[in-house]
């Protein structure tokens, strides 16, 4: 099981501020590890948001995002308490899923 | 003393686990968009995409440095004020592979993303919203000091 994220959903007005840390390498395929050898391609591919389990952002990723990705979004129609989850899996078939309620 | 119920420990076990998100349902992605994130030009990537023709906008709004002194971390802040915004892509025309991400919004969902992306070297930071049913884009040019692919 990967690392659990980090989740920070606060209520600004009627918006929820989403900010998510995922612990991830993110490893290009191109970079070259102290003894000179290409570290292989792994990198988050897939991820979405739910909130009281309804979807409601899907992302599809690179390996262009930088290592440990911070995404931030922006919800409304949410309210303080409301259940927020997201969830990721990387091209290895790695996931990690978590869950944070919106303060 | 009485020994703690065995069936209640596991129970507790149980509530901690899903408190700590262990035992959440899987959940399942759309696959992957191999053709578009496979793409080595900007063009091909939003052929991928399924972009055929999109019209310059000033409804998008992408802010990001002018100069990134390392291009590892570049943070990228699209907002999208197109009405029924249904996607935003973005794409890093000169990275090896320029698609970079692709976010789909449903109901509730601000068109909105800040991400933040890896850059090889100087480029156009190019925006393609979906609204609509049509394809606007916008871009935005980065200077990188220090690249971010290779090392």
């Amino acid at each position: 099981m990967a690392d659990p994220m980090k989740i920070r959903a606060t209520m600004k007005g009627d918006l929820a501020d989403v900010r998510v840390l995922m612990v991830h390498p993110m490893e290009t395929g191109q970079r070259k590890d102290a003894s000179g050898n290409v570290v292989p391609l792994h990198f988050i591919q897939q991820l979405s948001v739910r909130v009281n389990g309804r979807l409601m952002i899907e992302g599809q990723i690179s390996q262009a995002v930088a290592r440990n990705p911070v995404f931030s979004f922006r919800l409304k129609g949410v309210k303080a308490g409301d259940s927020l989850e997201i969830a990721w899996l990387d091209n290895r078939g790695e996931r990690s899923q978590s869950v944070a309620s919106i303060a | 003393m009485m020994a703690m119920n065995p069936l209640r420990r596991i129970s507790l076990r149980l509530a901690g686990a899903l408190a700590a998100g262990l035992l959440l349902p899987l959940r399942a992605f759309a696959a992957w968009n191999k053709e578009a994130f496979q793409s080595r030009t900007a063009a091909d990537a939003l052929k991928g995409l399924g972009v055929a023709a999109s019209s310059d906008s000033k409804d998008i709004v992408i802010e990001a440095p002018q100069i990134a002194e390392n291009g590892q971390v570049v943070p990228v802040e699209v907002t999208s004020q197109l009405p029924n915004t249904k996607s935003i892509a973005v794409v890093i025309e000169k990275n090896p592979f320029p698609l970079a991400a692709k976010f789909e919004f449903g109901d509730g969902a601000l068109p909105y993303i800040k991400v933040n992306v890896k850059m090889g070297e100087s480029s156009f930071v190019r925006v393609v919203a979906e609204a609509g049913g049509r394809f606007y884009t916008a871009s935005k040019e980065v200077k990188v000091t220090i690249g971010g692919c290779g090392g």
